[in-house]
């Protein structure tokens, strides 16, 4: 992955809003490389005709767009793309329905016990998470069933959120957890899957700095199907890892079990990184379809993101540890 | 005379065939239109392809296990006609197989056969699948009566390959979902379902079971003509 991609880019980002201008913004910036950003875009963008898909409301960002999407033949996934295909089986297998089945769904008030092995453990309101600072993130998203998209998340990284509760020194792990409320999500009442959903990160993964938990996406509130009102973004992991709508995040002394683990323990491992040399068992990783596009792009190396986490894992056999 | 009814039930029995075989075409093709539909008006989801391949297999499956059910709706209900839709419900099995397969590797991975060969013979769901494709047209081309002639006794024989396919059909499925049904655990509400449909249509074939019932069904049936019977029937012609 390219250098640069690593540099945020200061702008004012008070505009932030429709898709358009998000993405004309961000072309623009990339094309342009700029300094002086925020007064060129103000004029590019001109007047807001663009009715947003939604009503949500916005979330100020620090205006720090961090993309990690990196190439430029790889465009940024539509709203519409982005929240209208969604697996949330807590609500229905069918990809297509999560978003008609879960608007309803109550995400305020709405509380986040972070406790375990911490000095402050600590319940957090969703006013909490948006008083971190919120950062643009463009990252793409591998789903374990062979598609992927690029989608520009909103959030901050979890190692913040850790920092405030101070983990003791015997943590080695953190622990999630989805709320399983069976009045609001239908597929709960399906009783092939060991509900709550949970799922876990070895502490340094969860430390890395491309580790965010994320509020929102294109400048907007998370919509329900994408893991309202907050939920987990790991973009070198399988998508299944970015564990949505989480109620509580433990800090834990032995390697968690997830829910894919623990339904399926030889297809779904513990770090489930993205890995075209290491098949699932049953299905090939070499290729992905990018959501949008027609043909196939080879899958690559922690979803393009060795640079950033490779070290994580050195001396590790990843194809025991998958 | 003898001609004259001859004529009468033949033109009976076909005029019956046709209205059932109708039926079979018309629920056989509305899926195909139904999907076409679907992807011009963009109403297959942002990811169509993988939607065109899960519902011509859903289809295919389908149609393998209602091609699977004449023979034993027959044996239970007596019901003769309904043999005469089995071939066209297995060559519509065979046709959303082969529509399937066609877009996995046509559309999904763009003739790129580098990539097709490994994914199709290195792993255990597409073996399986192909295999059970590979009977489909292997039954599908020897389905026509020259065929049936110059096979003889055999075709009867390479004919029961369905029932392999019907099994390696359903373990297809169950592996392409995520889940695990030996474990009754993950995705596996619909592998399950059509499984145990299947199990039920192949137990119902066993010689014995099959005399069992056909026993019992006489039985009943002649029971009741038994008790109804008061006038004596006109003799033959």
């Amino acid at each position: 992955m390219n250098k640069n991609l690593y540099k945020s880019v200061p702008v004012k980002s008070s505009e932030i809003t429709p898709e358009h201008q998000y993405l004309s913004r961000r072309q623009f910036l990339k094309a342009f490389g700029i300094a002086s950003a925020g007064a060129l875009i103000a004029a590019a963008c001109g007047p807001d005709k663009n009715v947003s898909p939604t009503d949500t409301s916005n979330i100020d960002s620090t205006g720090t767009i961090n993309d990690f999407s990196s190439n430029s033949n790889e465009k940024v996934n539509t709203f519409e793309e982005i929240t209208n295909y969604n697996n949330f089986y807590e609500f229905t297998m069918d990809k297509s329905s999560v978003a008609t089945l879960s608007k309803d769904f109550q995400t305020s008030p709405w509380e986040v016990e972070v406790y375990g092995l911490v000095e402050k453990s600590k319940v957090f309101s969703i006013d909490d998470f948006l008083n971190f600072d919120q950062e643009d993130r463009i990252y793409r998203m591998r789903c374990v069933e062979g598609w992927s998209m690029v989608i520009p998340w909103l959030g901050f990284p979890l190692s913040k959120l850790l920092k405030e509760v101070a983990p003791r020194s015997t943590a080695t792990h953190v622990r999630f957890e989805t709320l399983a409320d069976p009045d609001q999500m239908p597929g709960v009442k399906n009783g092939f899957y060991p509900w709550p959903y949970q799922e876990g990160l070895r502490l340094d993964e969860a430390m890395n700095d491309l580790t965010i938990l994320s509020t929102g996406l294109y400048g907007k509130v998370l919509l329900p199907q994408n893991g309202a009102p907050i939920r987990l973004v790991v973009p070198w992991k399988y998508g299944f890892k970015s564990i949505k709508s989480i109620v509580k995040i433990e800090l834990v002394d032995y390697e968690p079990d997830t829910l894919w683990s623990t339904i399926a323990p030889r297809e779904y491992g513990f770090y489930a990184n993205v890995n075209p040399d290491v098949d699932h068992p049953r299905w090939s990783q070499r290729t992905e379809r990018r959501i949008g596009e027609s043909g196939r792009r080879d899958t690559l190396m922690f979803n393009g993101y060795a640079e950033e986490v490779a070290e994580l894992y050195t001396g590790m056999d990843l194809s025991v540890n998958y | 005379m003898y001609m004259k009814q001859l004529l009468s039930t033949w033109s009976a029995k076909t005029r019956q065939i046709n209205y059932l075989k109708v039926l079979v075409y018309i629920g056989a093709i509305t899926p195909l239109i139904w999907l076409m539909w679907a992807y011009l008006s963009n109403n297959l989801t942002v990811n169509p392809i993988q939607a065109a391949t899960q519902r011509t297999g859903n289809y295919a499956l389908i149609f393998l296990t209602l091609a699977l059910s004449v023979t034993p709706v027959n044996i239970i209900t007596g019901y003769k006609q309904i043999i005469t839709v089995r071939r066209t419900l297995g060559l519509f099995a065979f046709f959303y197989a082969a529509f399937h397969f066609a877009i996995f590797v046509g559309l999904d991975y763009g003739f790129e056969w580098s990539y097709v060969i490994p994914e199709l013979f290195e792993k255990r769901y597409t073996i399986v699948g192909f295999l059970a494709g590979f009977i489909l047209l292997l039954l599908a081309i020897t389905s026509f009566r020259w065929w049936m002639k110059r096979l003889g006794k055999n075709w009867k024989k390479l004919h029961k390959l369905v029932y392999l396919a019907g099994i390696l059909v359903i373990v297809h499925f169950a592996w392409a979902k995520k889940g695990d049904i030996f474990r009754l655990s993950g995705d596996i509400g619909k592998p399950l379902l059509f499984g145990s449909i299947i199990l039920i249509l192949l137990i119902l074939r066993i010689p014995a079971v099959r005399k069992w019932i056909i026993a019992t069904r006489r039985r009943l049936f002649q029971y009741r003509n038994n008790s109804n019977k008061s006038a004596p029937t006109s003799p033959n012609t």
